[in-house]
């Protein structure tokens, strides 16, 4: 896909999307701001771990940091008199410098470890965040930093509501995002991207620096997550420590698996399904006729349940995902058509790997003759 | 000075625990090249039936019991009924699927036993020791210290000196020529899967008093910091978990006392940071332990 047709499907999706929001109510909106927030950490953690091949159990953290970027850049801003369409801008901007930072840093780490070398650290990372962000005087502890108030900008006040001014501004900032890492993976970037996972030393003798490829694909998957992050503060306001649990950073990994992983249609749907579901479970668990200290168990604990399991099925029996699923069920209508007739058909079930395998990384590190 | 030495001695009981749990996943390492993710949230479970079986005994020793065959078994349906379906290609879909497991397991225990947090009474009193006017280990620290050794050794000498052991070994290390030879190589991964998660119970069950008490993510720090044991001494070596254990064990506890706890994981992230910078397979990850 050439880079000017990416540019007018997002912008057509963008106006689409934006012109559903009149067909929603605020809390329908609402709920619509969350999704483009999580597609951004959702979309950077699927092309990072389809495509690069690094796994990060730590996205959330990197949320966070864009989160807490964003909020003290547009407090400082604030205090400096500015605000409306510059403060918004410059806490994107303060989000995209905190998250990025934290990303390459990150990738710096990753571009020498492998596998659960890396799970490990980016684990670890998660359970830190929240600590030093509870333990730094200016991020104001587990209360977290507030922000002030962006409503909607006085043309528009009369037209639109407030959750839907800021669902436009979520699926503005997600449309960017998404964007930028079509363009990345349909460019040379995202070519050496695929070449470093599927052959290491293959890729190094074409010329290719590994680590630099690796450490590029973190910092664009941080960049975005902090972005969500960012959009997640200023629908909510403010910013703590409690906002990016382990328990997020292992829903986005679920959310981007279950979704398909390193499809970004995969990530889009394991961002509406991290938004919805909980939701449905929890309207269920309210039609049904429970007792009320049954339903306060199953809020929230329910819904990640059939995240779990659904994880595992995937894994172990369709590892292309949903959006895999859709693409090997479409492919396997056309075979079927074109077989029609012809003698014995056979289905040619080659479902696109999910999981990026990398032969060339020895998987007995210690092993090999230069280490240890 | 009283309370270095205080912090110290507390630091080396929690490290024996961390060791007895990085050992765990060391072992699984070893046999299947899958860093157990699940391992904490696998323990936990082992622990809610071990603290059933003592409210309905009123014996620790009986809850002890049970922790660790609930714990084993566990393992064994983990084994065979999830992480075999993990793809031997990918490095990433083990962790994937332990993951799965670890929500999968959270949320179960949060629908059954809800998300509060029981307080789990040590069987011996844990109020430091006075030696020389200098309070130094309590009771029950001794105790998990005496336990996590003896179990560490145990398995030492179950993997060095017997016939399974050198089974294990060698299903872990060569399964192809481990079948030739006439190892019942799936069969001594199970073994291994479940000899490893009765450990990680075990270690979780001593660990909990010492906690805030038993909840469904209770192990999840205690997951984090043996996988920082288990990378500081290496995933391959069973030595190098107990070394691994008594540092982090000594550094969070040094931490936790002088700066307070909420600085304690940061700690443990500072620590895997130089760890992975100066050796990124882990300090004590060599070929000669691998041949042992």
């Amino acid at each position: 896909m050439s880079a000017r047709r990416t540019l007018l499907l997002a912008a057509g999706g963008l106006v689409l999307a934006i012109g559903a929001t009149f067909l929603l109510d605020p809390f329908r909106n609402y709920q619509l701001a969350l999704v483009a927030a999580y597609l951004c950490a959702t979309a950077g953690l699927t092309v990072l771990v389809g495509l690069s091949g690094q796994l990060s159990l730590g996205h959330a953290a990197l949320m966070a940091a864009g989160g807490y970027g964003y909020a003290l850049t547009v407090n400082a801003l604030t205090g400096a008199g500015v605000d409306g369409v510059a403060r918004f801008l410059g806490g994107v901007a303060g989000a995209v410098v905190v998250s990025g930072v934290v990303g390459l840093l990150l990738g710096l780490a990753g571009a020498r470890l492998h596998g659960p070398y890396l799970a490990g650290l980016t684990l670890t990372l998660v359970v830190a965040v929240p600590a030093v962000a509870a333990s730094v005087p200016a991020l104001q502890g587990d209360r977290g930093v507030r922000t002030a108030f962006d409503g909607v900008p006085g043309p528009l006040r009369s037209l639109i509501a407030l959750e839907q001014w800021q669902a436009w501004v979520a699926l503005a900032v997600a449309a960017v995002a998404v964007t930028g890492l079509v363009l990345l993976r349909d460019g040379r970037a995202g070519l050496r991207m695929r070449a470093v996972r599927d052959d290491e030393v293959a890729a190094a003798l074409a010329g290719i620096v590994p680590a630099r490829v690796k450490v590029l694909a973190f910092a664009a998957s941080a960049v975005t997550a902090g972005l969500g992050g960012a959009v997640l503060v200023f629908v909510t306001q403010s910013v703590s420590p409690g906002a990016f649990p382990l328990a997020l950073s292992l829903l986005l990994l679920v959310a981007v698996v279950v979704g398909g992983l390193g499809s970004l249609l995969g990530a889009a749907l394991g961002a509406v399904l991290v938004v919805l579901l909980p939701w449905l479970v929890g309207a269920a668990t309210d039609a049904l006729p429970l007792p009320a200290a049954v339903v306060q168990r199953l809020d929230g604990t329910l819904a990640s349940l059939v995240f779990g399991l659904l994880l595992i099925v995937l894994v172990a029996g369709a590892p292309g995902g949903l959006a895999g699923a859709l693409t090997a069920a479409r492919a396997r209508r056309r075979t079927r058509r074109s077989l029609r007739g012809a003698a014995a058909p056979r289905p040619t079930d080659d479902p696109p790997a999910a999981l990026p395998t990398t032969p060339s990384t020895p998987r007995e590190p210690v092993r090999t003759p230069t280490e240890g | 000075m009283d309370r270095l030495v205080f912090l110290l001695g507390t630091g080396v009981a929690r490290g024996t625990v961390l060791a007895l749990f990085a050992l765990s996943l060391v072992l699984i390492w070893r046999a299947t090249r899958i860093v157990n993710f699940a391992a904490g949230a696998m323990a936990v479970v082992g622990v809610y039936v071990g603290v059933a079986v003592i409210g309905v005994t009123g014996s620790w020793w009986w809850g002890l019991v049970a922790t660790v065959v609930a714990g084993g078994l566990l393992g064994l349906v983990v084994e065979r009924g999830v992480l075999r379906f993990a793809s031997p290609r990918s490095p990433l879909s083990g962790v994937i699927l332990a993951i799965g497991l670890v929500v999968v397991l959270q949320s179960l225990l949060g629908i059954v036993f809800g998300q509060e947090h029981e307080p789990v009474p040590p069987p011996f009193s844990d109020r430091p020791v006075q030696v020389g006017g200098v309070p130094l280990l309590s009771p029950y620290d001794l105790f998990v210290v005496v336990v996590a050794l003896g179990l560490l050794g145990a398995l030492r000498l179950l993997f060095v000196r017997t016939s399974l052991g050198l089974q294990l070994r060698a299903a872990a290390f060569e399964p192809e020529v481990s079948r030739l030879l006439g190892v019942r190589v799936a069969r001594m991964r199970t073994l291994g899967w479940v000899l490893a998660a009765a450990a990680a119970s075990l270690a979780a069950l001593l660990a909990v008093p010492n906690e805030l008490g038993l909840n469904p993510h209770a192990a999840d720090m205690l997951f984090v910091s043996a996988f920082t044991v288990a990378v500081v001494g290496g995933l391959d070596s069973p030595g190098g978990a107990l070394l691994g254990g008594l540092t982090v064990g000594v550094v969070t506890s040094v931490v936790t006392g002088y700066l307070g706890s909420t600085l304690a994981p940061v700690a443990v992230l500072a620590l895997l940071v130089v760890v992975l910078l100066v050796r990124p397979s882990g300090l004590f990850a060599q070929a000669e332990a691998r041949l042992a």
